[in-house]
């Protein structure tokens, strides 16, 4: 078969045809994927925040979000079975990070003990920056900031006069780490202590909670998996 | 001079191997080789593309006027990147976090091109389907190589097996200079073993 002649009609014919076709295929692929995508994306949303929250009964499946004005922190309640809130877990980010943007959740009891973190998304050097993902879980020298109570400890890299040991020879992922671990501290704390959003609430105030259906219509039975 | 099916399919895995003999394509390869499972999941993507292109652009080669052929090949390539990102997020989120900006990079990977505008448009659909997979698999072959090494000298892990201790690792393979050392003496022995062949 003879190639067709290059004048303008058959240019124009191909060419769309071509791209109609390509449109064609993207969209059911696209369809076909995007449920399974959202899927995955939520469920490994869910379980870091199962993993890093407190003991607990349920907590907000919508997020307090909390803007400073550059970036959007979300905070996700957890609450035990008489709906007093327990702690939270915290989505946070840096953008200081060695490759750009670290984004990890760090979950707090309520007095503001960090009780675990996960990372979501880094893209720190293998084998440096990227040992994030464990590093600060490990438990050896100084470099574990479970357990650590983010509102008395000075949560910065030894060398910057903190108590944390930084990751060998990645300071500056280490120091973007912990940026946001403060941040997610400091957006927990203003979105507990924010009285338009939730009451302060402790064993004295628990009456308040009862007008509160806005709040219960959020949450998810979820029952906590952890000891 | 028409080599025979198997010569094709051969030749992009040996003779003209992508990256050890026609060096091309080395952004995905420098980067995404920092460990054998990544580079081998680049290798396996690009080997999607490649297959499917060349597959596509043979079918279709009639149709296009000579003018707008470029234009034509590029989008058939781009909707299998698409399509290729789209599964990879969606089945093998693992790769896909750690591939990350590479896998739409694949479109500006110039071997699919190059293949497609040097072969495709010039032979048959079984042809083409051949030369995509030898092509594909070459490349593939050596990012895993490629990988493999620089992971093994770099953290002492192959495949994520821990064959000696990560702080005996030399790190400089896993960052970015590694990647042209490890390339540059992979590139010598090769080229060492293909002497030895043809003499």
């Amino acid at each position: 078969m003879k190639k067709l002649e290059s004048n303008f009609i058959n240019m124009v014919l191909a060419l769309s045809g071509i791209a109609l076709f390509a449109a064609i295929i993207l969209t059911s692929v696209y369809s076909l994927t995007r449920n399974s995508i959202d899927k995955l994306q939520n469920q490994k949303l869910k379980e870091a925040i199962q993993a890093v929250l407190p003991e607990h009964d349920h907590f907000d499946s919508i997020p307090v979000e909390m803007n400073n004005g550059v970036e959007t922190t979300k905070v996700y309640k957890a609450y035990d079975k008489n709906n007093v809130l327990v702690g939270a877990a915290v989505e946070s980010s840096s953008n200081n990070g060695y490759k750009g943007h670290i984004d990890i959740i760090v979950g707090f009891n309520k007095k503001g003990v960090i009780i675990n973190y996960s990372v979501l998304d880094q893209h720190e050097t293998p084998g440096l920056g990227a040992k994030m993902v464990d590093w600060f879980k490990t438990e050896h020298g100084r470099q574990d900031i479970r357990g650590k109570n983010a509102s008395t400890a000075n949560l910065n890299i030894s060398k910057d006069g903190g108590e944390i040991d930084a990751i060998t020879a990645a300071t500056i992922s280490s120091r973007a780490f912990l940026f946001a671990v403060r941040n997610a501290y400091f957006e927990f704390k203003s979105s507990i202590t924010e009285p338009e959003t939730e009451p302060i609430i402790n064993a004295d105030t628990m009456h308040l909670k009862q007008n509160d259906t806005i709040t219960t219509v959020n949450k998810i039975e979820m029952k906590g998996q952890h000891p | 001079m028409k080599d025979s099916a198997f010569k094709v399919f051969l030749n992009g895995l040996i003779k003209e191997n992508p990256i050890f003999v026609l060096i091309l394509g080395m952004c995905p390869t420098l980067a995404t080789t920092t460990s054998a499972i990544n580079g081998m999941s680049m290798g396996l993507a690009t080997l999607f593309v490649l297959f499917g292109s060349n597959v596509a652009v043979s079918l279709v080669k009639n149709f296009i006027p000579d003018k707008v052929r470029i234009p034509a090949y590029v989008v058939v390539i781009a909707t299998f990147v698409s399509v290729a990102e789209m599964l990879i997020h969606a089945y093998f989120p693992v790769i896909y976090d750690s591939l990350g900006i590479f896998i739409p990079l694949i479109v500006v990977n110039c071997i699919v091109l190059g293949r497609a505008e040097a072969f495709a448009a010039k032979n048959t659909v079984f042809r083409s389907a051949l030369d995509g997979l030898g092509m594909g698999l070459g490349f593939t072959f050596a990012l895993t190589l490629l990988g493999t090494v620089r992971e093994l000298l770099g953290t002492g892990k192959v495949f994520g097996y821990v064959l000696f201790p990560e702080h005996y690792g030399a790190l400089i393979f896993v960052l970015a200079p590694g990647a042209f050392i490890v390339l540059g003496y992979l590139i010598a022995i090769m080229n060492k073993l293909r002497k030895k062949r043809l003499s």
